[in-house]
């Protein structure tokens, strides 16, 4: 949500009595009216009852991230509420009510930090206001406690109910003038608070996507082909049309885009539909489906031979310049030594652990949806185009989600619930198995990268060339599978290349937490640390020289990394056989992370990481602190989590097809975390991802420091390691 | 469609489906209980923990027609009220990110309090290694889990 000028407050009245405070977009004459605008919906961010309840719309998708609690305690922050009478409602999809309503990029607080608070403000003044003329005194000579506005000169005060309906005949104030809270004054933000569904949570109420239940619904799988975008010839249809509570077998044509760079979001796979009275019911028949399927361009694709292909490729000239300062290729031909290493990394999926769903409902041309999305706005796009039905027909509820991790930005679970209720005229519940999860992933690019840097006499790092062989064609790239200009060393070595070139690959590929970075930052700071090593530098002094301070960028991820330095005591380290320390740090999604692992490597090759030292900055202020420990706690343990993970392609399809194949981290290979935000006088910002990527390279570098050994290929156990 | 009886939560269910659907489905799709979650279907998360007379059990791994007349106590029943200990400790401690593997932590979590109102932490890492939580919130798993010996204790 922008504030502009066009973004205004609107107050109303409840029909009970009391307040509904409101935001919403002035359409701009120029522009055609925006859905939810013109006709304001009922909802609004605020509700303050007469009979004192106060609620406060949660506008985001909670996937885990902690949106649901933190984003209304920027409203209750300002208003003055009492968080312990607070009610929070998750709210529908109206983007024009509510701004923006996603969960990606790690950016609901930077959008809404500021937005949210000036509403609650508005509010506060509001009920001020009305405070003030019924004692006939001046605004300013009156305060707020929670829920309560006070007259302390005269020990009068009235509660917010008492006030509400009242307030709710003035016109709310412009939301870029009412002042702000000193921080200093905070009740809430930056005080721990619980989340909101931590009761639903703990006693099982169906509040997650898989558990809604609609009258008349039926469940449905769907069964693609193991081979991306493979296409149906034939199936036995009557054989299964005749199981138990079978209702419907339908065959779904699919409205894959032929285009041969597979974006995250290219249209609906081809598949057979099952529909029965129950889910189990649809799953148990798909095992007596029998399909004959075309296979398509994908079936000849294999791991293997990307990995060969790549090899070949590291030895021709690279087919795109992303970015070049200097002359590398002379630089490294004059240089006193040259250090010279590839990288490798797989693909992965994102097994959220609530597998993909939707419930759809069809009637009379409108369409209902209960989506566990991460981007709603985006899939009632696709389903509008999908449907041919204008968006304004599309009501859309958001869940609780059980995990996002990127992959429900992808919405084609949601386009595939809405085609199944209009096909059938009855409300449909889609649940992927967890096989249909593995095995129709928009998965996190694998890549391969080939680097040199060149040093002078003095050890001076002079030169940085790096190729990344990554999929696409030419320069365009799959999902998440580009590399920006900006990656990190560019901008801080004199002569500099970065290439990459494009292999094509028929899968889809999408965002995975921190996309792009959960990667490059393995590749990155491990090859960094090898510079390092190789000019008998410490890497932490080392790293700290190459980033400087020249700009505020540089400055923060500088100052984080020297001080996870200080607090691992890094400088001190001790050097005992089999144990390690590794240091890595990384910017991105506008958080600055620098991470300190420690190692034991049993047998030489069993690696158990026992401590990770975390220091992040995020700006000026911690939102929710204990929510913010539990992000950074998951983010390291996601991260280690993936460096033994694989998905592998044979033969074009996917060869991992559930938790047996993947072996998540468990709680005895959890190490101890130590978590410490540095405060900068920057606007928060989020915290889904950045906490993630340096600490996949921390533990590469605490295991070469363990045992001498280079981590050059991920998962582990390609290049002869485990975790333990 | 046969029908069976089965014990829920102190609740006697006259339930029919095919004997060979696996208790989860049949708690979450014939008997509305929602709690209890899928996750792999194969016995690898822990997602759809169960107790059978006590014993932590995989309800996507157990067919209707194994459970008989042995009691079953799902997330809904662990508590009339929400209050049982590791309820209140995963509240305070605040241990859910997504939330949705914390049903079967629970469950699992509380056989090991029956059988050990004490763990250690290895002892709890032993036991509940065998729950996954894609969000990676072991270490409050751990917490909470301690929390709510003492809870225990102290009531
Ligand atoms: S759903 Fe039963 S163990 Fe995963
Ligand atoms: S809290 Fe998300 S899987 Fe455990």
């Amino acid at each position: 949500m922008s504030l502009n000028r066009r973004t205004f407050l609107q107050m109303t009245a409840l029909l009970s009595g009391g307040l509904a405070l409101k935001l919403y977009d002035l359409p701009a004459t120029a522009e055609p009216p925006r859905p939810g605008s013109a006709n304001l919906s009922p909802r609004a961010f605020i509700q303050i009852s007469t009979g004192g309840a106060i609620t406060i719309m949660a506008k985001n998708p909670e996937i885990g991230q902690g949106v649901k609690t933190m984003l209304p305690m920027l409203i209750a922050e300002e208003m003055d509420a009492d968080w312990k009478t607070v009610q929070i409602q998750q709210a529908t999809l109206d983007e024009a009510l509510f701004g923006a309503q996603f969960a990606g990029g790690s950016m609901s607080t930077p959008l809404n930090w500021d937005p949210l608070r000036r509403v609650g403000a508005a509010c506060r003044q509001m009920l001020i206001h009305v405070a003030a003329k019924r004692w006939n005194v001046p605004e300013s000579s009156c305060t707020t406690t929670p829920n309560r506005v006070l007259h302390a000169a005269s020990s009068r005060s009235f509660t917010y109910a008492e006030l509400a309906t009242e307030a709710a005949t003035l016109t709310p104030p412009a939301l870029d003038s009412v002042p702000l809270k000193d921080p200093k004054d905070y009740r809430i933000i930056g005080h721990s608070h619980t989340g909101v569904d931590n009761p639903g949570i703990t006693t099982g109420k169906p509040i997650y996507g898989i558990d809604v239940e609609v009258p008349g619904m039926l469940s449905a799988v769907i069964a693609k082909c193991p081979v991306f975008g493979g296409k149906v010839r034939s199936f036995n249809q009557a054989e299964i049309q005749s199981l138990p509570g079978i209702r419907h077998v339908l065959l779904i044509a699919g409205s894959l885009s032929n285009d041969p760079v597979v974006s995250s979001n290219p249209g609906m796979e081809p598949g057979v539909a099952i529909l029965a009275d129950t889910w189990w019911q649809a799953q148990s028949a798909r095992s007596r489906l029998k399909v004959e399927w075309d296979l398509g361009p994908g079936a000849t694709q294999s791991s293997a031979n990307f990995a060969t292909r790549a090899a070949e490729l590291f030895d021709a000239p690279p087919a795109n310049t992303i970015r070049t300062s200097g002359d590398v290729d002379t630089a490294l031909t004059k240089a006193a030594s040259v250090v010279q290493a590839n990288y490798a990394y797989p693909f992965l999926t994102h097994a959220t652990l609530e597998p993909q769903d939707t419930t759809a409902s069809y009637k009379d041309g409108a369409l209902e949806i209960w989506t566990t999305s991460q981007a709603p706005g985006n899939g009632r796009q696709m389903v509008a185009r999908e449907l041919n039905l204008p968006a304004e027909k599309i009501t859309i509820h958001m869940t609780r989600t059980g995990g996002g991790f990127g992959r429900r930005l992808m919405n084609e679970y949601m386009v595939e619930a809405a085609y199944l209720t209009r096909q059938v005229g009855v409300p449909v519940k889609v649940l992927w198995s967890r096989e249909d999860d593995f095995g129709h992933d928009g998965y996190r690019p694998g890549g391969f990268h080939s680097f040199k840097a060149g040093l002078d006499a003095n050890g001076k790092l002079i030169a940085w060339r790096q190729h990344m062989v990554t999929y696409g064609v030419g320069s365009r790239y799959a999902g998440s599978a580009g590399v920006s200009p900006d990656e990190f060393p560019s901008g801080h070595v004199d002569n500099y290349g970065l290439y990459t070139t494009a292999m094509p690959l028929w899968l889809r590929c999408g965002p995975l937490r921190a996309p792009g970075s959960n990667a490059l930052a393995f590749v990155g700071q491990s090859f960094l640390d090898e510079v390092a090593t190789a000019t008998r530098r410490d890497p932490l002094e080392f790293q700290l020289e190459l980033i400087g301070t020249a700009d505020d960028h540089s400055r923060r991820l500088h100052d984080v990394l020297a001080l996870v330095g200080e607090r691992s005591g890094w400088a001190k380290r001790t050097h005992s056989p089999g144990k390690g320390m590794g240091i890595a740090c990384y910017a991105c999604h506008l958080g600055y992370f620098a991470e300190v692992a420690e190692v034991t490597v049993l047998d030489g090759n069993l690696i158990k990481v026992d401590r990770v030292w975390v220091v992040g900055d995020i700006g000026s202020q911690i939102i929710n602190p204990a929510a913010a420990e539990n992000m950074v706690q998951g983010s390291i343990v996601d991260g280690i989590s993936q460096m033994a993970l694989e998905i592998t392609l044979d033969a074009g399809s996917v060869q991992q097809t559930n938790f047996n194949h993947y072996p998540l981290l468990r709680m005895n290979q959890t190490p101890i975390i130590d978590s410490y935000f540095l405060k900068t006088a920057n606007p928060p910002t989020g915290l889904g991802e950045p906490a993630l990527p340096p600490v996949i390279p921390a533990v590469t570098n605490a295991v070469f420091a363990a045992t001498g050994k280079r981590i050059r290929t991920l998962p582990l156990q390609r290049s002869g390691f485990r975790l333990v | 469609m046969p029908s069976t009886q089965l014990n829920v939560n102190h609740t006697l269910h006259t339930v029919s489906a095919d004997p060979d659907t696996p208790l989860l489905w049949v708690l979450r799709d014939i008997l509305n209980m929602k709690g209890t979650k899928y996750g792999c279907g194969i016995g690898f998360c822990g997602a759809c923990t169960v107790l059978i007379d006590g014993q932590p059990v995989r309800s996507c791994q157990t067919p209707l027609r194994d459970v008989g007349s042995q009691s079953v106590t799902t997330i809904e029943g662990l508590s009339k009220d929400g209050t049982h200990p590791l309820q209140i400790a995963w509240q305070q401690v605040d241990v859910a990110q997504c939330g949705y593997c914390q049903a079967g932590q629970i469950m699992t979590a509380s056989a090991l309090l029956a059988a050990n109102p004490h763990p250690s932490d290895a002892e709890i890492d032993d036991h509940m290694s065998y729950n996954i939580c894609r969000c990676g919130t072991y270490t409050r798993i751990r917490q909470a889990i301690h929390q709510a010996a003492q809870l225990n204790h102290k009531s």
